[in-house]
């Protein structure tokens, strides 16, 4: 089985999609918002359905948080 | 500091109006505001017939660091006006933007990567230069009669028209107007003087903008870093000008001291870290926060505000003076329409509906922009930084990545259009602004169709895929005809490719080049019909 993460632009308009995700975040604390993303984590996982496909973003987000710092 | 020469400077004179003590000079328009909104939207009135009034409170031009971004839209409208061309041989052309994190380029757009076109996607160009030539354009028409040091202080709205006070310095008069544009800025006075409301968001973030002069190797492009070494943690803009001048924007963040920060010292070692040396001078210096806010109504009885008066944008994405020129280019052929009695005072609500859309449209995208450069909290923060990380690999994260939309022509979902019963798989809906393309005269000379829409006179304009006979164009309405043996030809294929046009085809554009409406079999019928609607005499 070949998962192929897709990283496209998939949204006809990536800016509302942006937006909308900072619009949930907007009157929460701090700890609400790593909460509300946990969540957003696992309700898109679970839609994706996909293990290889989730290893694959896994490893996608890794490599930008880890590869951070180094300037 | 932070004064320019001043450029331009404009005498008062004294108006034979001011003699009229009880019985007011009445006019059929005044214009308040002799910046390039209100210079452009005369001549606009001008070239159509009107006479206009035009006041300007100051009696020079040339000070502050404001508008430098011309879209291809305005620089369409200014060619209609006659001073595209001056504009665009003094502007800097670009198309290009980058967008670096850090010292790494995330993003590279190119606003316009076809050829034939007759503008540029861009210019860059000192508002001063703009309203110079403007002004210059002003000098050319009779029917404009420019006010110097004419500040309106007081206002009176009756039936059919208003009634302006005007404070010069010979003292006070009286002047009546049909109706009254208001193009006096952000800070309108007339804004007040009908009781509107200004409301919207308000950004924290500081923003300094330094015009600096100096000779550089920098491409022509606009040039964005989030990041990056030499200003730590913040944003950074750089553009270039005319002359030599380029354009610096440093995010300074919501605590900094204004009062501090603007002190030339302190922004020279920013300015230097930022180039490497410090071989430069400043033309300007000043401190920003910025608004997105606009009235909820433009038309107030006999009072219609555009540009800045009625909307304001942050500047990321040049959407303020363009959107302002876009206002201009809406009112002026309805209100030359509805002054020689051609179409009820109710076609100046479409001015409303039409440019409430793109005040909608260009507010949505300016705090879109202004969300991702300054974040409100620290999640947002992590969501924008994540994203500019994202973007070093992946095509969707680059795609998210957000330094300015820059300003388009917004497609209006308005009554004056006539929608499609056909089917087109390209070419502008109705509602949206012509395309230009490259064309052949008889002669075999290059006309670009924005040059051949002009010289029709720019009254409702019927385009037409020429088959046979010619299309029964309604009365007063100019025919264009493109085809083999028509009066002007595409030998490049572009006008057919951008217009979906097929033989028999016609595309009737209104007088500011908008699509009214498009047929693939155009009848009588429906061209009256497609005529009266976009005239404001039908429909809705």
């Amino acid at each position: 089985m070949t998962a192929a993460l897709s990283t496209r632009s998939n949204f006809a308009d990536p800016d509302a999609a942006y937006r909308m995700i900072v619009e949930a975040h907007r009157g929460v604390s701090d700890e609400q918002s790593a909460a509300l993303d946990a969540a957003l984590v696992l309700i898109l996982a679970n839609h994706i359905g996909d293990l290889d496909l989730l290893r694959e973003a896994v490893t996608l987000a890794k490599r930008s948080v880890v590869s951070e710092g180094q300037g | 500091m932070s004064h320019h020469q001043e450029h331009f400077h404009f005498g008062y004179r004294r108006h034979p109006d001011q003699d009229r003590d009880n019985d007011p000079a009445r006019h059929p328009v005044v214009v308040v505001g002799a910046g390039p909104v209100g210079l452009s939207l005369a001549i606009d009135l001008a070239q159509r017939g009107e006479n206009v009034v035009l006041l300007d409170d100051a009696d020079r031009i040339g000070e502050g660091s404001r508008a430098i971004c011309f879209s291809k839209r305005a620089l369409e409208v200014w060619d209609r006006l006659g001073v595209g061309a001056r504009m665009v041989e003094k502007g800097v052309v670009w198309q290009v933007g980058k967008i670096f994190r850090r010292d790494e380029m995330v993003y590279q757009f190119d606003l316009l990567p076809e050829t034939g076109h007759k503008m540029p996607a861009f210019i860059n160009l000192q508002q001063y230069y703009a309203e110079a030539y403007l002004v210059e354009r002003v000098q050319q028409l009779p029917q404009i009669d420019l006010r110097w040091r004419n500040k309106v202080t007081a206002l009176a709205q009756h039936n059919d028209h208003a009634v302006l006070t005007i404070e010069t310095p010979d003292g006070s008069y009286r002047l009546a107007a049909d109706y009254v544009v208001a193009c006096d800025g952000a800070r309108s006075a007339l804004r007040g003087m009908v009781g509107a409301e200004f409301a919207g968001e308000v950004f924290e973030d500081q923003f300094l903008i330094a015009d600096v002069r100096m000779n550089a190797e920098f491409p022509t492009e606009r040039w964005f870093w989030f990041d990056p070494p030499f200003h730590s943690g913040q944003s950074a803009l750089l553009h270039r000008q005319p002359d030599n001048v380029w354009r610096i924007d440093l995010q300074i963040g919501a605590d900094a001291d204004a009062a501090v920060e603007r002190l030339p010292g302190n922004v020279r070692p920013r300015i230097e870290r930022m180039l490497g040396n410090s071989d430069f001078s400043f033309e300007w210096i000043s401190i920003y926060k910025f608004q997105c806010r606009r009235m909820q109504r433009f038309l107030h009885e006999r009072v219609i505000f555009a540009g800045d008066s009625a909307h304001q944008v942050s500047p990321f994405g040049a959407r303020g003076a363009n959107s302002g020129l876009e206002d201009g280019e809406n009112i002026a052929w309805k209100l030359a329409m509805v002054l020689r009695g051609d179409a009820p005072a109710s076609l100046l609500d479409s001015y409303e509906i039409e440019r409430s859309q793109a005040a909608d449209d260009n507010i949505r995208h300016s705090t879109r922009s202004t969300d991702f450069i300054a974040p409100h909290s620290k999640q947002e923060r992590r969501l924008r930084d994540v994203a500019l990380a994202l973007a070093r690999d992946v095509e969707f994260a680059k795609r998210m990545v957000n330094a300015g939309r820059l300003s388009t022509p917004t497609a209006y979902d308005t009554p004056l259009s006539t929608p499609d019963a056909d089917a087109w798989s390209a070419g502008p809906k109705p509602g949206a602004a012509l395309l230009d393309a490259p064309l052949q005269a008889a002669d075999g000379g290059p006309v670009f169709l924005t040059d051949a829409f002009k010289a029709a006179g720019c009254g409702f304009v019927l385009l037409e895929i020429a088959n046979g006979a010619a299309a029964p164009a309604p009365q007063g309405v100019r025919s264009l005809r493109i085809g083999k043996d028509a009066p002007l030809r595409d030998e490049e294929g572009l006008f057919t490719k951008r217009y979906d046009a097929t033989p028999g085809a016609a595309y009737l554009l209104r007088p500011d080049g908008y699509v009214a409406a498009r047929f693939r079999h155009p009848t009588q019928a429906a061209l009256d019909a497609a005529l009266a609607r976009a005239s404001g005499r039908a429909g809705r």
